[in-house]
This record gives C-alpha cells, sequence and structure tokens, in this order.
C-alpha cells in the first residue's frame, strides 16, 4: 500500500533532453524479475555503464556526485516514451525520485507514475526554457514540489501552480489506491454486467492446468 | 445522444462506461485482458496481498512470449531469471484459473498474434494488455490499449479501469499504395511526420481508401505501432474485411449469435459528421518504402532518401538529431541505402504474421543471404510458424541461408537471449530503434518485412524495388 505523499523539498537532477524512453529509463532486461527489487540499479543503466560493464567517463547524469539523492527530476519534452513498463517508474522511485518536471510525458508512462506517487508535473515549453537556466546558474539551490497546495516554489520564493489529475492527487494524498474506490463501486459494475453479457469466454475448450 | 453523431471511439467508449463519479474517472468495462510473463508477476502478488480472486478469468487469457527463447523448446532455459518468471506465470494462471496458452502449447504465440488468429479480439471490445503495443488489437474496430502493472492487478481484480475519455484524432490516408510500399511505410511515414509524442492523450481512428484496402494482418501493423506515435490506441472501422477474418475462428461467435454480433458490430463505425479533436491527411499514392535513421520511431525516411543533416531539422530538434546519429555512427547527409548490416530480423507483434513471412519468402525465394549476415526469421505464432511450415516457407528461409525459430517476440526486445552485439548493425521488422532496445549497444534501422528481405539478400539497406531478379536457372537460360 502507498504511503501518503504532500510534498517534497529537494534539489534538483536536470537532464536536458527530449523524446527519452522507458527503454532509456530502465533497459528490457532488467524486466526479467518478478518482484520490484533491486531497480534502482537498473536506472539509466544503460547511459551509466558501457556495454562491458565500466562506468561511464565522464559520469552520467544521476551518477554526478552532486546529483546524488535528489528527488526532483527536470527533463526534456515526451519524458516516458515507448514501452508501458511500470518498471521505469518503480526504478524512477527506488532511486528516490519523487517529482518530475518536464513539457510533456507519454501518457502510459503518465498513468503508472501517478498510481506509483510519483508526481509528472507538466510546464509549458517557456517555463522549462527558464527553469532549466534557474538549475544551471544555482545546482544546488532546493525547490518545493507541493502536491496540497499543486504549487512548485523556486529557491529566492518565486512559485508556481501546476495542474494534476484531482483524482490521482486525492488517492496519492490520502496514501490510499485505486482498486479499493473502484470495489466499492462494485454494485454499480455488476448492474452493468448484468445488462451486458460478457462476449467470450476464454475458458472455453482450454486446456485444463 | 442518438442525434449527436458520434465516432467510432466515442460509441465504445459510451457502450463500456460502467459508472462515474462526479470529478472521477470513468469506470470502464474490460472485455478482455490479455497477460504476459513480464509485467504480470507483481499484479499477481499484489492480488494475493490483498486476498482477492481474477475476478473474470473467462475475459482473461494468458501466455509466454517476451521472455521465453526461440530456440527448440527441448532446450533447458539457460537464464534462470526468465525461466523462474516463466514459471511464475504457469503458477499465477493454474492458482487463479486463468487459460494459460503457455510453452508447448500449439497455440502459444505474441499476445497481440494469438489474440486475433483465436478470434478472442473482436470489433466494439475494450481490450488491454501490460504492453504499449496492444494498440494491434484495434485493426478490429476495438478500444484496445497497454497499460501498466498497477493497471493490470486493477483490471484483474474487478475487470474495469479508471480512464478518463481519449481525445480523438482522424488520420485518414487517401489513394492507393505504390507497388513496393505497404502498411509498414503507412505507419513509418505517419510518425515521421507527427513525431514520436504527436499522439500523446489523443486514440487514432484511421480512415481513407487505403486504409480500406488493407488486409486485417496490415491493418493490425498500422495500429500496432500507435503507440510509436504517442498514441495509447490506434483503430479502424470494422468491415467486410474485418468480418470475413474472424467468421470460424475459435472464440468468435457462431450461427445466429455471428449474425447477431455482425448486426451489432455495422453500427460501430464513425457516424457522418462526427466531429474528431484533430484530423490529418496523407496522401496515399506519394508514400515510399520507409527506413529509419535514428533513435526513435519517428526518425524515418524513404529508403531513397538521405540521412537529415542537423541544419534540416528544427533548432529544437538537432540535440536529439545529434546524439542519436552519433549512436547510430552514421554520416548526417548520407544515402540510407547501402549502410552496411550485420543482422536482419523478421518478426515481432508488427510484423510476425503469415502474410509478412510470405512475403520475405517471396524475396528470399531462389536467392541467398549475403555473406556474413546474421538473418533470424521468427514467427508470431505457433499457430503462424505451423501455416509457414505448411506452405514450405521454412524451407525457403532455411535454403537461403535464414534460422527458422520457434514464435515469440524475440529480438524486438532482447530479453530471451536474441540480440544484436554491441555496435552491431540490424535491419528490423519490429517496431522500436530505441538505444539498447535490440541488444546493449545494437542499432536498429526499422521497416517493412519486403525492404528487410530485400536487404538480407544484398547486405545492406536496400530499396526492394531495386532488387534484380534471381540467379535462377531460368533467369540463365536467356
Amino acid at each position: 500500500m502507498p504511503e501518503p505523499f504532500v510534498k517534497t523539498t529537494s534539489r534538483v537532477i536536470s537532464i536536458p533532453r527530449s523524446n527519452i524512453d522507458t527503454d532509456q529509463i530502465c533497459p528490457a532486461r532488467f524486466l526479467k524479475i518478478t518482484d520490484k527489487a533491486g531497480l534502482a540499479d537498473a536506472l539509466f543503466f544503460d547511459w551509466r555503464f558501457t556495454p562491458d560493464g565500466k562506468r561511464r567517463e565522464p559520469v552520467s547524469f544521476i551518477d554526478e556526485p552532486h546529483n546524488a539523492a535528489r528527488q526532483i527530476l527536470l527533463v526534456g519534452d515526451n519524458f516516458g516514451a515507448g514501452s508501458s513498463r511500470e518498471h521505469a517508474p518503480w526504478a524512477l522511485r527506488a532511486w528516490g525520485i519523487r517529482a518530475i518536471l518536464s513539457t510533456s510525458f507519454a501518457d502510459i508512462f503518465n498513468g503508472n507514475s501517478l498510481k506509483n506517487a510519483l508526481l509528472p508535473i507538466v510546464v509549458t515549453p517557456e517555463r522549462y526554457a527558464a527553469l532549466v537556466e534557474l538549475v544551471a546558474a544555482n545546482p544546488d539551490a532546493e525547490w518545493t514540489v507541493d502536491l496540497e497546495a499543486q504549487q512548485v516554489t523556486l529557491p529566492g520564493g518565486d512559485s508556481f501552480a501546476f495542474e494534476i489529475d484531482p483524482f490521482a492527487r486525492t488517492m496519492i494524498l490520502a496514501g490510499t489506491d485505486e482498486v479499493g474506490y473502484v470495489l466499492s463501486r462494485l454494485p454499480a459494475i455488476e448492474t452493468w454486467e448484468a445488462a451486458h453479457p460478457a462476449r467470450i469466454d476464454s475458458r472455453e475448450g482450454a486446456a485444463a492446468l | 445522444m442518438a442525434d449527436k453523431p458520434r465516432t467510432l471511439v466515442e460509441k465504445i467508449w459510451d457502450d463500456h462506461v460502467a459508472s462515474s463519479d462526479p470529478g472521477a474517472p470513468a469506470i470502464l468495462a474490460i472485455d478482455l485482458h490479455l497477460v504476459h510473463e513480464v509485467t504480470s508477476p507483481q499484479a499477481f502478488t499484489g492480488l494475493r496481498e490483498r486476498g482477492l480472486k481474477v475476478r473474470k478469468p473467462g475475459q482473461t487469457v494468458a501466455t509466454a512470449d517476451h521472455s521465453i527463447p526461440t530456440l527448440d523448446p527441448s532446450i533447458p532455459i539457460a537464464d534462470e531469471l526468465a525461466a523462474k518468471q516463466l514459471r511464475q506465470i504457469e503458477e499465477n494462471c493454474r492458482e487463479f484459473g486463468i487459460p494459460f496458452h503457455g510453452k508447448g502449447s500449439p497455440t502459444r504465440g505474441i499476445v497481440h498474434v494469438i489474440g486475433p488468429e483465436l478470434g478472442l479480439t473482436q470489433p466494439g471490445m475494450t481490450i488491454v494488455c501490460g504492453d504499449s503495443h496492444t494498440a494491434t488489437h484495434g485493426a478490429f474496430g476495438a478500444l484496445a490499449f497497454g497499460i501498466g502493472t498497477s493497471e493490470i492487478e486493477m483490471v484483474l481484480a474487478t475487470q474495469t479501469l479508471l480512464q478518463r475519455k481519449p481525445k480523438t484524432f482522424r488520420v485518414q490516408i487517401d489513394g492507393k499504395l505504390q507497388p513496393g510500399v505497404g502498411a509498414k511505410d503507412i505507419i513509418l511515414a505517419l510518425i515521421a511526420r507527427i513525431g514520436i509524442g504527436g499522439g500523446t492523450g489523443h486514440v487514432i481512428e484511421y480512415t481513407g481508401d487505403a486504409i480500406r484496402a488493407l488486409s486485417m494482418e496490415e491493418r493490425m501493423t498500422v495500429c500496432n505501432m500507435s503507440i510509436e506515435g504517442g498514441a495509447r490506441a490506434g483503430l479502424i472501422a470494422p468491415d467486410e474485411t474485418t468480418f470475413a477474418y474472424l467468421k470460424g475462428r475459435k472464440f468468435a461467435p457462431q450461427g445466429a449469435a455471428w449474425d447477431d454480433a455482425v448486426a451489432r458490430w455495422r453500427r460501430l463505425p464513425s457516424d457522418e459528421g462526427a466531429v474528431y479533436d484533430r484530423t490529418i491527411v496523407i496522401d496515399g499514392d506519394q508514400l515510399a518504402p520507409m527506413v529509419t535513421y535514428g533513435t526513435n520511431p519517428g526518425m524515418g525516411i524513404p529508403v531513397t532518401g538521405r540521412i537529415p543533416a542537423l541544419t534540416d531539422v528544427e533548432p529544437a530538434a538537432r540535440d536529439d538529431l545529434e546524439r542519436a546519429l552519433a549512436y547510430m555512427g552514421l554520416t548526417p547527409g548520407a544515402s540510407i541505402a547501402g549502410q552496411k548490416l550485420d543482422v536482419v530480423f523478421i518478426g515481432s507483434c508488427t510484423n510476425g504474421r503469415i502474410e509478412d513471412l510470405r512475403v520475405a519468402a517471396s524475396v528470399l525465394g531462389g536467392r541467398h543471404v549475403a555473406d556474413g549476415l546474421r538473418v533470424l526469421v521468427v514467427p508470431g505464432s505457433q499457430q503462424v510458424k505451423a501455416q509457414a511450415e505448411r506452405e514450405g516457407l521454412d524451407e525457403v528461409f532455411r535454403a537461403a541461408g535464414a534460422e527458422w525459430r520457434e514464435s515469440g517476440c524475440s529480438m524486438c526486445i532482447a530479453m530471451n537471449g536474441d540480440q544484436l552485439e554491441p555496435g552491431q548493425y540490424g535491419i528490423s521488422t519490429s517496431n522500436r530503434n530505441f538505444q539498447g532496445r535490440q541488444g546493449k549497444g545494437g542499432r536498429t534501422f526499422l521497416a517493412s518485412p519486403l525492404t528487410a528481405a530485400a536487404s538480407a539478400v544484398t547486405g545492406v539497406v536496400t530499396d526492394p524495388r531495386t532488387l534484380p531478379a534471381p540467379q535462377s536457372p531460368a533467369v540463365e537460360a536467356h
């Protein structure tokens, strides 16, 4: 069960690249697990290590010493493109990331992130450009991402509001998950099902296991 | 509601909203849930932790495709993690009563190949799977999309999903495709035009004469890669081609139920005057065989074209292009045709069906693959494999010097031992050319089965329309 999440104050990791796909965030060979263990090590693995396993020189973004323990990511457009693997947000969360700011997120990644209390925060291209400059000018300043107030506060006190799905916001703030909510609506679902018989029975003729 | 013209997507949506609270996403009923070994284990664990059963096992189907080897199935699986994952899907299906098309089953295969071939995929359905290429099933006029593992758990537990209504995007492909141009070229050309985030937030409906003229398998190729254009789903209104494909398949309705179903399906196509949030029109006559040169599927050009120079693209895209070409080891401005290859991969949920294999065999028949080239032909399912063998295609591939394998995702995702080595160049009929997608350090050109097979003969990226006739005895007699 998820823990409630309200806000975080952290320094920021800036990765000024667009179209970062989930194969980069968590390469497919790390998808052979049957639990969620060890995924922090898989994060951006092939950016961090050469094919023969040596750490790249210079080190990649998240391995830069000053980026250790940072919880906010600032990334280019269309973050999380491609594969639907939830291992991508799991790996980001396992690393310690709680909020990602970008000009857009791929749909499936966006949904998967919200289900893991990882906040995808959309900013305008102008704001994004200003934020990248801000991190470059002041790399060790802390920002605050406040889900309850739907507000990001920058060093010096400037702040801006962000939009987020109100239902997901409620779930994350309360630390509840959606299965319980839907199960509470089971009578309505059963009423619908009574009027809409299943179109297939996949068990027909299936070999007994 | 009867008065307002609706799109296909809106009709399916309206048919499946089981409940909705103000401010909350709709609770959307799911007709069919497809499950595979890689994205489901943690969902079953979650179900156990909650003490829940699979609510509708009869609307759930599982297979093993991603991490399963494509070698002779009697060879033990060398990768212990993959072996454990494959054992786990089998155990999960047994425990929760889900029909499992697993190792040794004649109906095993890539989840997006077996759904249609078994007749499980039907018009008007909502279909989900923990795999982004679930959009494939949209070819039948179903609303089909990929989901994450939390959502898999939700569907297992409730047979519903919480969803916000998507926006609609009509992609109209007019005209008639030229010889040598196929479904894969349509979708690669579209993604090159709209970009890999171009369809974000939308469901694509493909329309137009060039789409209507496609077979069901070709339509699946188009819908399959909707996600590479950012659209979670892409679909095509059902028509006589759809009904003819489905009739008589194992899970398709029979007898009077068939007639009722067809009558229902005929009401699905978008109404005249229905409004889309966005529309683009592409002239199908103008399309050419497409090949990607970069590290996302939007980086595609006609096979006759040149790799872009940095000055050819918008300033904002230069950084992406420069990094992509550095990874690919390609020269800006060079011709894409003639680029050297190490490996050819023919298969995947995009292009691993029988028609794809027939096209490849039509090129490789009477020819041999280029010296030093590795050519891997992987059927999309065991049924596709059996059909190909009945037609003698396996012999064509072997005689040409290609490897003929068991079915699976194979080198599309490189989880099962089939992969490019660092630095190798592969031309692939799959769907993603992301860095490392087909193996650490591997470099991918995406193309159609026709272009891939022609390139297998020459050993370089080749325009299939320029391939000389095979050196057969009949030709030599002239």
